[in-house]
């Protein structure tokens, strides 16, 4: 460690306190009657409502219809039941909620926090149970989010950081359904019609494809109410089957694309993790020492503190239902793209080969075991963990026991990890940049 | 980290609460050092803020960017804790920490278990007098800023055309520098300018220390005297008004660089709640008149110009209450398919002029409150950004019973009296606007089949 550098009383600090007995909230878990899977923990101190509605409806059920799943959720409020998109937000700001809709890969949420006072929380959630059961997809509300979604994909061209990921993605899923980016292609959003996003929310917004995350100051019997109300108007239906998994990589694979920047954006890395994988905390924990702990980490340390390449280089496995990626990232201006690029790549190989010091480890556990209290410290911050467990069927003491289970890697388990993860051999690297032709 | 003045989101500035008041405990230390507490016992946690009156308004020309520069170098070190030692000592006792610099304002935090308070105290009482610069740590972090700058302004073509657009909007106000600098400013700064603006600003009687959290107020004074108060006060410079002169007409201007899509920007010159005066009603109801425009997806922008008419792709509007300085009243948006920026000028031009005309509805004004009220109480989920409540409105010189007067103050607006300002403030006459006019750059992504080496060039 770093204790000789430190102030006495500092080092006095580290002996005297140990990780605070802190009582991580418990999850409650129940499914309706509808086959939803309900989440909830009860919070107090504040007359405030976080829900979370979740379905297995990435972008990676679009099939060949790139875009089709955040099309589908993008108008879920632009028309639903007996209301157009002025009555839906009408009706939720005269109470002062906020309701928001999105995709990632894996998953489509609807999310809603309104305040408790039931009149409010009413007219909230029924707005949502329609939006969630009946939207309209009008054919003018259609054509209008088609056309903005076109243009966001445009505008998506003059971002080095978009075109960069976008390629990353691509390079390292080839055919599989994460490759592609939520949003699609101009060429596959074009020809999608309302009648694709009809069938796409019949089949995979249905009850027994959803969770519900619930985080607030209610009790249980009111949260079982906003569940049976949320998921009211769905059909039962099924979840989808599994997604295959993605062809391991053969080789390593360089791509470059010429863009007018005076940076150059480099992403670079391999299949990493998925999100119930046994690896899970060595492989956590060992990044965050690599490149996952902000300006102190390995990656931030070489390319930016020591030589001054980069304003942000950091690196992160995004695990996901099948294996997510493993990657690292950096900007920095065209002329040093080579030397930042091998400065980065040259840390990782090392860590993955020799894996951290005894030092590394013991700030790293301190730093998330002593900060773990921060990932939950607000009722907005506590919704989302829960929801993550929720959506990966991780084990509902997953919170109650995740500074154990930090507390337990060694340095081993993070060698044997990196090892059988990061195969430099592998490597799939894309550059963004070099200025003008 | 920066914050850009131009757009801080209107209606989620947090506030005050009628029945469950959060009190702040205000104390100051003999050496001119003022302290805010506010208890939130939700969850064993502190946030501890310092926020120093200076930023990049402070500056003159030829040395833009320095406040921000030197919010970098604070990470430095010092003679007791050498370069990169903050940030290793904070993140093995479990903390989050950075920092942000605006046009008013440089502030740094940290995020930590209630128990590490101390940590934090010594690590900042000691960078607050004592930071040593080495010609060596600054060369090194003037490319990172550098760096910094072609990520966030250079290759950003809307950041680039906001850039151009505040320069043009002010004439001698300072808000028409960016807060990161203008290029030539930024890499001609040396090691004894820094330490020349460090001196000048950088004293307990210059900074206003926040705290909320699982903490007690005497508690944390107590801590609060033990490490900052043997710091010495400064004496601070006098600071210059630098008032914007009165604007004689519309400007207007076209941004041409490489871009996909065109973008407008508008912006009309309004008093801050700081420079408005007696009439302190104003800039609430120039702040509701921002939410009747572009406070929520009912709102007049989304409703009338991106649904209704299908002129614009995605519009906003802004203000900015909280600044030290006259502001702007901001509108933006890019226009749909096939509508030209003349188009959506127009149509942003008419619902200013609507405002002006008619009253708006008391349907439209009571779901602006509401909002407010409602969001008053989301915000108070989040102890950074009460914190930051508290600091900011203190450090433009309102202080912080601004933050709990908002939603009296909110709540007391008319419809005549938002009438008033538009008619008042949104006028030609104190108008600039921008043109993002795209030139032509390489296709962007495709979609596989078509792109199969994806438009570029495999090497090695």
């Amino acid at each position: 460690m770093f204790v000789k550098r430190m102030s006495r009383w500092i080092v006095f600090l580290f002996l005297l306190i140990s990780a605070p007995v802190y009582a991580v909230p418990e999850i409650q878990h129940w499914v309706s009657p509808q086959g939803g899977r309900i989440y909830f923990v009860p919070t107090e101190g504040l007359p405030l409502l976080d829900v979370q509605v979740v379905f297995d409806a990435g972008s990676a059920r679009d099939g060949e219809k790139f875009g089709l799943a955040a099309l589908t959720s993008g108008m879920l409020d632009t028309g639903a039941g007996e209301w157009d998109a002025d009555a839906i937000a009408q009706r939720l700001e005269s109470v002062g909620a906020s309701m928001g809709t999105g995709v990632s890969r894996d998953s489509a949420y609807l999310s809603l926090r309104s305040l408790t006072h039931p009149e409010k929380l009413g007219v909230a959630l029924d707005t949502a149970r329609e939006v969630l059961a009946h939207p309209r997809f009008e054919q003018k509300d259609f054509d209008r989010e088609k056309n903005r979604t076109l243009l966001a994909i445009k505008q998506r061209g003059e971002e080095p950081d978009e075109l960069v990921e976008i390629a990353f993605f691509q390079v390292l899923y080839g055919n599989h359904p994460y490759a592609h980016p939520q949003e699609g292609f101009a060429e596959t959003v074009a020809p999608l019609t309302r009648e694709d996003l009809v069938d796409f929310h019949k089949r995979h917004y249905v009850a027994s494809n959803a969770i519900v995350v619930i985080v607030g100051d209610v009790k249980r019997a009111e949260a079982e109410a906003v569940a049976e109300k949320l998921l009211s108007g769905l059909e039962k239906g099924s979840a989808p089957p599994a997604l295959p998994a993605p062809a391991p990589l053969q080789s390593a694979e360089i791509i470059k694309q010429q863009f007018p920047s005076e940076q150059t954006h480099v992403r670079a890395g391999v299949l990493g993790m998925t999100a119930t994988d046994p690896d899970y905390f060595p492989l956590y924990v060992g990044n965050h020492i690599l490149g996952g702990s902000g300006l102190v980490s390995r990656v931030s340390t070489e390319v930016r503190e020591k030589r001054g390449l980069s304003y942000s280089a950091y690196s992160y496995f995004m695990p996901l239902r099948e294996l997510g990626p493993f990657q690292m990232g950096l900007q920095t201006r065209n002329d040093k793209a080579e030397e930042a690029l091998r400065v980065a790549l040259d840390t990782i190989k090392d860590f993955a080969a020799n894996g951290p010091t005894d030092k590394e480890l013991e700030a790293a556990k301190k730093n998330i075991i002593g900060g773990f209290v921060l990932r939950l410290d607000s009722n907005q911050k506590l919704t989302l963990q829960v929801a993550n467990v929720a959506f990966y069927n991780r084990p509902l003491d997953y919170l109650a026991t995740f500074t154990e289970k930090v507390e337990a890697v060694t340095r081993e388990d993070i060698k044997r990890a990196f090892r059988s993860r990061i195969d430099p051999g592998k490597m799939r690297t894309v550059l963004v940049g070099g200025g003008a032709k | 980290m920066q914050f850009r003045g131009l757009r801080l989101a209107l209606l989620v500035l947090p506030l005050s609460l009628h029945a469950a008041e959060p009190a702040v405990h205000e104390f100051r230390l003999d050496n001119g050092l003022k302290l805010l507490v506010q208890e939130d016992h939700r969850a064993p946690a502190v946030v501890t803020q310092v926020w120093y009156k200076v930023g990049a308004s402070y500056e003159y020309g030829g040395i833009t960017g320095i406040s921000h520069m030197l919010e970098h170098m604070m990470f430095k070190g010092t003679e007791k804790h050498p370069p990169g030692e903050f940030s290793r000592i904070i993140a093995a006792n479990g903390g989050r920490e950075n920092a942000f610099t605006g046009q008013d304002y440089t502030a740094y935090f940290q995020t930590l278990e209630k128990t590490r308070l101390p940590v934090s105290f010594e690590l900042e009482a000691d960078r607050m007098r004592n930071l040593l610069l080495s010609d060596k740590e600054f060369k090194k972090e003037q490319q990172v800023v550098l760096e910094e700058r072609r990520l966030r302004t250079d290759d950003q073509p809307r950041a680039k055309m906001e850039e151009h657009f505040q320069a043009v909007a002010y004439t001698n106000s300072p808000y028409k520098n960016p807060v990161i600098g203008w290029p030539d400013d930024v890499s001609r700064l040396t090691v004894g300018d820094l330490n020349h603006w460090y001196g000048l600003w950088y004293a307990p009687n210059n900074a206003i220390l926040v705290i909320v959290g699982d903490v007690n107020p005497q508690e944390v004074y107590a801590l609060a005297k033990k490490y900052f108060g043997p710091l010495k006060p400064s004496k601070l410079p006098e600071i210059k008004p630098r008032g914007e002169v009165e604007q004689l007409g519309a400007r207007r201007m076209t941004v041409r660089l490489p871009a996909k899509l065109p973008y407008l920007v508008m912006g009309y010159k309004t008093p801050a709640l700081r420079t408005i005066g007696e009439e302190d009603w104003e800039a609430y109801a120039l702040e509701v008149a921002a939410g009747i425009l572009d406070g929520g997806n009912s709102a007049r922008l989304s409703s009338r110009l991106v649904r209704g008419q299908q002129v614009a792709a995605s519009a906003g509007a802004g203000y900015n209450l909280y600044s030290r300085l006259s502001n702007l009243f901001t509108l933006e948006g890019t226009p749909a398919q096939g509508k030209t920026l003349q188009a959506l000028e127009k149509a942003l031009g008419e619902e200013i002029r609507r405002l002006q005309d008619e009253p708006v509805s008391a349907a439209e004004l009571a779901r602006v409150k509401a909002q407010v009220l409602a969001h008053h109480i989301y915000q108070r989920d989040s102890m950074f950004y009460q914190a930051m409540q508290l600091g900011m409105t203190e450090t433009v010189g309102l202080g912080w019973k601004t933050v709990q007067e908002y939603v009296d103050k909110v709540n007391a607006v008319t419809a005549e009296q938002v009438q008033k300002v538009a008619r008042k403030y949104l006028i030609d006459d104190r108008l600039s606007v921008a043109y993002l006019e795209p030139l032509p750059m390489p296709e962007g992504a495709k979609a596989p089949e078509e792109a199969a080496p994806m438009g570029g060039d495999h090497v090695r």
